[in-house]
């Protein structure tokens, strides 16, 4: 009996195999939503040198529909690097106290409550509200 | 096999991954208010042209930029192999340096301010 | 409980005959409590002799039947036939070479668990005369969940990066390393390190999480490499800003 062993390729097909996989490439996604609003912002930070007057050319450039559209699908996936790096928190910083380890919820739950007090008190300083 | 090095391009990954976990979505709808008409006081010149002004923000500026850069090049990096992209040194340059342009650039801007 | 006719789509590779793999249909009548483990036995024994696949406990503490089942990594005996609708695929454990059939070719993953020293590297040589290594509830506790992999590698088919990069050393091999590393008993992690905290150690993670997901013993191996990531960074900051500091 001989052994001819097949090789089965892989192809980038496996992005969609399974929901898992699709959300994993989501996340990932993100990075070009981060990465590029700050880029964003790094030309705003020329701007802002610039004078006042390239500062409000920088505002208006940013009051166009491209780039409200880009804002709009920022925030939801940074909102979704967000969500999914606190919910991946625990698994990588587990908690033994005695015999037991701290829930998952409840390292989770720390980081998503810190959250929202920082983004609160971010909006409050900023004269958001 | 030896140890790798790579901890030095992944601790400003984890770093970067968790500072934009915390602050960028609000700093992004921040400048979404501002993108719809309602911008926020501090993104007035004059404020904002003030409190970027501080060595203090400026240092806090850079760093942001810095590790929000690398977080991004760093995932893009590892997106790009996951795609099928096999020239990986290749991509890896271009991204990381791309993040220090940008980092760098942030800071020449910050110093005119 | 009665009977159900259920159709299963198997992969077949015969390497003498065969030059690439092809399905073959079967339509067998099962119990409905039957697992897919029991509809290849009944096809095995009734139909098609020729049908090859790893089994043993059928009660999922083996790991032997491993395979693909419309897509997913299971067990074969864990995969219940109520729980599935229509064709029933059934295919060997992605990102394995096919020896024949459902049986794959694990010398790679054989090869990874040996490299990481899977057994306790005492800190010093302690002799019978001094007695046993004694340990609390806590402390095992620190390592038990990483101690519980069946070897079934239905992480290594779920990971995606063990199929884009053959040379990843994979999510049980790091999550056995990580579990003598957490033992009290144990000192060997700086040697484990030379493996598991390499490039194609940890390094190749990109934390998908598929392989905690599909682990049927919830090792969550995942998590294991994340902290092996943490701790191997925390350790070379410290090594090359102040390597005046001893370990």
């Amino acid at each position: 009996m001989s052994r001819k062993p097949y090789v089965r390729a892989m192809t980038w097909r496996w992005i969609v195999r399974h929901p898992r996989y699709v959300r994993y490439m989501v996340r990932e996604f993100s990075c070009l939503f981060i990465g590029g609003w700050t880029l964003l912002m790094v030309w705003g930070l020329q701007q802002l040198a610039e004078g006042p007057a390239a500062w409000a050319a920088f505002l208006e450039c940013l009051e166009s529909p491209a780039s409200i559209v880009f804002h709009v699908l920022a925030l939801g996936f940074a909102a979704y690097h967000s969500i999914t790096w606190f919910n991946l928190t625990p698994k990588a910083l587990p908690l033994q106290i005695g015999e037991r380890f701290v829930p998952d919820a409840a390292i989770a739950g720390v980081h998503f409550v810190a959250w929202a007090a920082l983004s609160l008190a971010v909006l409050y300083l900023a004269g958001a509200f | 096999m030896a140890i790798s090095n790579k901890p030095i391009v992944w601790g400003p990954f984890a770093a970067g991954g968790t500072l934009t976990a915390f602050i960028t979505p609000v700093l992004i709808l921040l400048t979404l208010l501002a993108a719809l008409g309602h911008a926020p006081d501090l993104l007035a010149y004059e404020r904002l042209h003030a409190l970027a002004g501080h060595w203090l923000a400026k240092l806090a500026v850079a760093g942001v930029v810095f590790l929000s850069l690398w977080s991004a090049a760093h995932r893009l990096r590892i997106t790009c192999y996951d795609l099928g992209i096999r020239a990986d040194t290749v991509v890896a340059t271009i991204l990381y340096a791309g993040a220090l342009a940008g980092t760098g650039a942030s800071v020449l801007y910050l110093a005119r301010i | 409980m009665g009977e159900r006719l259920v159709e299963l789509e198997v992969l077949r590779y015969h390497p003498e005959k065969d030059t690439e793999p092809r399905f073959q249909r079967y339509s067998a009548t099962c119990r409905e409590e039957w697992v897919v483990l029991d509809a290849l036995n009944h096809i095995k024994e009734a139909i098609d002799p020729t049908l090859s696949y790893r089994w043993s406990c059928h009660m999922a503490v083996c790991g032997s039947c491993g395979m693909m089942i419309n897509g997913e990594p299971k067990l074969a005996c864990k995969a219940f036939l109520r729980d599935y609708r229509g064709v029933i695929r059934v295919e060997p454990l992605a990102h394995f070479p096919i020896e024949r059939d459902l049986i794959t070719v694990i010398d790679d993953f054989m090869a990874k668990l040996a490299r990481v020293r899977p057994y306790l590297i005492p800190k010093e040589a302690k002799p019978l005369s001094e007695g046993e290594y004694r340990q609390t509830p806590a402390e095992l506790n620190h390592f038990k969940q990483y101690s519980m992999c069946i070897n079934c590698m239905l992480c290594y088919a779920a990971c995606p990066e063990y199929g884009l990069i053959p040379k990843y050393i994979g999510p049980a091999a790091i999550a056995l390393a990580h579990r003598y590393n957490q033992d009290s008993r144990d000192g060997g992690r700086d040697q484990r390190q030379q493996e598991i905290a390499a490039t194609e150690g940890a390094w190749e993670c990109s934390f998908v999480g598929a392989c905690s997901e599909v682990c049927p013993e919830h090792v969550d191996p995942a998590g294991a490499i994340q902290q092996v990531k943490i701790k191997s960074t925390v350790d070379w900051y410290a090594q090359h800003l102040m390597p005046w500091l001893k370990k």
